[in-house]
């Protein structure tokens, strides 16, 4: 609706102070890192009133990745990747099996969801000093064995350092190449399936390009690292993850119990006339059709995964490297070490792993309400 | 599914629900025995066992030593959700019910600001507070609160306000509304729901909020979840004191989301945008 000039007026001087702020607070100061990001600020008396900020290009982004000293920093990122990844599933899958539980409004059904829930209101501070107490060495989880008759576990729930899935980082390019190549084969694939001639040609290119890349390319470039580095996945990160999908499950399940509930009847019963028994419901019909629902939590869930830092700093420790997230490294940069220049580099990457997910998730809804 | 009762549910369901439920309950368990036991009592291997004997006094202590930070965390929620509140409600009202010419594009910039990892806003944010002299002090806080509140707030109201019917808006203006008397005689009135939908989440988010309280507040302006962390993070630090501080530090939020759970949820689904 479009009311008067006047109405337009006032409409916009309502918005100004918003939009001075958010222009200044939010796209300014996302400039502002960006550029002390390239600067080297920090390397020497970074608090001083006017700091030295020399302009060095995309020094600290060249460091971070292939530097000596920055290899927290790449584990870091590969613990947020696979943060990211079982967050997601763990909620999806935790949130649609609790929701599919309590479709068809089982007594006490309050109860049940409350209980779901509530975590997610409390603060991953309050919930990480409770959740390191369950996984101390010693007590909590490692005593269950013993109700069993069985010896006491001894899993260094917050700090193994043990790594699984190891690679070695000078092997990195090829591992997203290949990874990029199996994405590109996929879409390949469904264009070949559905006759898209446009898709089909464009994926396959540019799959083949990747390919060629992994298989022959990769070999003739200088590697990125001097010695080899072992990166995977640090099995100090499992009592983390359990506890973010212990509290953000009742977020899915609420999500999807409402997606249920907003299916026509008419849909389970047509499907039980074919003679489709309950899980064939859920898997082939209800599932499929709430799609829009699992794309929305997996962009909302990935974003929180970024968040963990409350978390990981109240169960594991800042200090603790073998749960480290970048977001946990960038406070021990900027605010312990005062390297405010590696800092803003590391919480640009975080933003732009972020934006992958987000913009085009603003981008569409913003399609939607037009 | 609304003709739920048609269905019948199976006994397995129930079994597989209580499950899960006493596992979701296990956190919470090991922290009221643990707060409640006397700290010569606490060992690891008898760490699930009840307390032989109640011990309150944990409780007291812990709330002596975070009751500094609880009181600013009060005026700090406090102010935060009704300043937030009253600019998201106005910002709604403008993009629900006077669109103008790329205010769809403004929303949905607008939006872009709940989605950033804070990370990134940090370090500007830490040198302008420090450069208007409100670095380390409650009000640099309350500041950073309301100005990364606008979005979530202004996306909540604006929902709220797209389910009032334009004809009501048009018949007002028939009447002669002007934009502030629509607002303040027929919108303020009408949004008392969604004031309770956005204080209650504005009051959750900030009570909880940990990486502004550790970055940009010094010791006497310190939020509560800056003050557990330190009380917990200690290394000889006995476990009934951290235990009986989550409960103080979590109890306002619980009470919240007991007493008027179906608005939390509502601002919680409100948070993945829709239409």
């Amino acid at each position: 609706m479009v009311g008067s000039k006047k109405n337009t007026l006032y409409a916009v001087l309502v918005l100004v102070p918003s939009i001075f702020l958010l222009a200044v607070f939010v796209y300014g100061f996302i400039g502002n890192s960006f550029y002390i990001s390239l600067t080297d600020w920090g390397s020497g008396a970074g608090l001083q009133e006017n700091p030295v900020k020399n302009f060095v290009g995309l020094y600290n982004y060249r460091e971070l990745f292939t530097g000596f000293i920055h290899e927290r920093f790449r584990q870091d990122l590969i613990n947020a990747i696979y943060y990211s990844l079982f967050l997601v599933a763990g909620t999806l899958a935790l949130g649609l099996f609790l929701a599919i539980l309590l479709d068809k409004g089982p007594k006490g059904e309050h109860i049940f969801r409350t209980t779901f829930l509530f975590p997610m209101a409390l603060s991953f501070i309050v919930t990480g000093t409770i959740w390191r107490w369950v996984f101390s060495p010693k007590g909590g989880v490692n005593v269950i064995p013993t109700w069993f008759g069985m010896e006491k576990g001894s899993f260094l729930w917050l700090s193994s350092r043990e790594l699984v899935w190891t690679f070695n980082w000078q092997n990195v390019l090829q591992i997203i190449a290949v990874i990029l190549f199996l994405i590109f084969a996929f879409t390949f694939y469904t264009g070949w399936k559905k006759g898209k001639r446009r898709q089909l040609v464009l994926s396959g290119s540019v799959a083949g390009l990747f390919l060629f890349y992994a298989l022959v390319l990769h070999r003739f470039m200088p590697p990125i690292l001097p010695y080899e580095e072992t990166h995977g996945f640090s099995l100090a990160t499992i009592g983390v993850i359990i506890a973010a999908v212990w509290q953000y499950s009742g977020y899915t399940m609420a999500l999807y119990l409402a997606g249920l509930r907003g299916l026509p009847v008419a849909m389970y019963e047509s499907a039980k006339m074919d003679g489709a028994g309950d899980l064939t419901y859920y898997f082939k019909i209800a599932i499929p059709n709430m799609w829009p629902i699992t794309l929305s939590a997996i962009i909302i869930l990935s974003h929180i995964s970024l968040k963990l830092f409350a978390l990981i700093f109240s169960m594991a420790g800042a200090d603790n490297a073998s749960t480290g997230h970048p977001s946990v490294l960038m406070y021990l940069v900027t605010f312990r070490a005062n390297n405010f220049a590696v800092g803003a580099a590391i919480s640009v990457i975080l933003f732009l792993m972020a934006a992958l997910f987000i913009i085009p998730y603003l981008i569409q809804s913003y399609r939607a309400r037009r | 599914m609304s003709q739920s009762t048609l269905r019948k549910v199976h006994p397995s369901v129930y079994v597989l629900l209580l499950v899960v439920l006493a596992v979701f309950l296990v956190p919470i368990y090991m922290a009221v025995i643990t707060a409640l036991k006397n700290p010569a009592e606490i060992s690891l291997s008898t760490a699930w066992k009840l307390p032989s004997k109640l011990y309150w006094r944990s409780f007291a202590d812990a709330l002596d030593l975070l009751l500094p930070s609880l009181k600013n965390s009060v005026v700090l929620t406090v102010s935060g959700t009704v300043i937030s509140a009253l600019v998201g409600s106005l910002n709604g009202f403008v993009f629900s019910k006077n669109r103008f010419r790329g205010s769809e594009i403004l929303f949905t910039l607008f939006l872009f600001g709940m989605f950033i990892p804070y990370q990134i806003i940090l370090i500007p944010l830490f040198q302008v507070l420090r450069s208007i002299g409100i670095y380390g002090s409650l009000s640099g806080l309350i500041l950073a609160h309301v100005v990364y509140g606008i979005p979530i707030t202004t996306l909540i109201f604006r929902n709220f306000y797209d389910q009032i019917p334009d004809s009501l808006v048009e018949s007002a203006r028939l009447d002669g509304a002007g934009f502030f008397s629509l607002y303040g005689r027929l919108f303020l009135p009408l949004s008392i729901p969604g004031f309770v939908v956005v204080g209650i989440w504005q009051f959750t988010q900030i009570w909880n909020e940990f990486l502004w309280g550790v970055t940009l507040t010094k010791q006497d302006a310190q939020p509560v979840t800056v003050g557990l962390a330190q009380l917990a993070g200690g290394q000889a630090v006995s476990w009934n004191l951290p235990m009986a501080g989550s409960f103080l530090a979590g109890l306002p939020v619980l009470l919240i989301y007991i007493l008027l759970g179906q608005y939390f949820i509502r601002g919680l689904l409100a948070g993945s945008v829709k239409e």
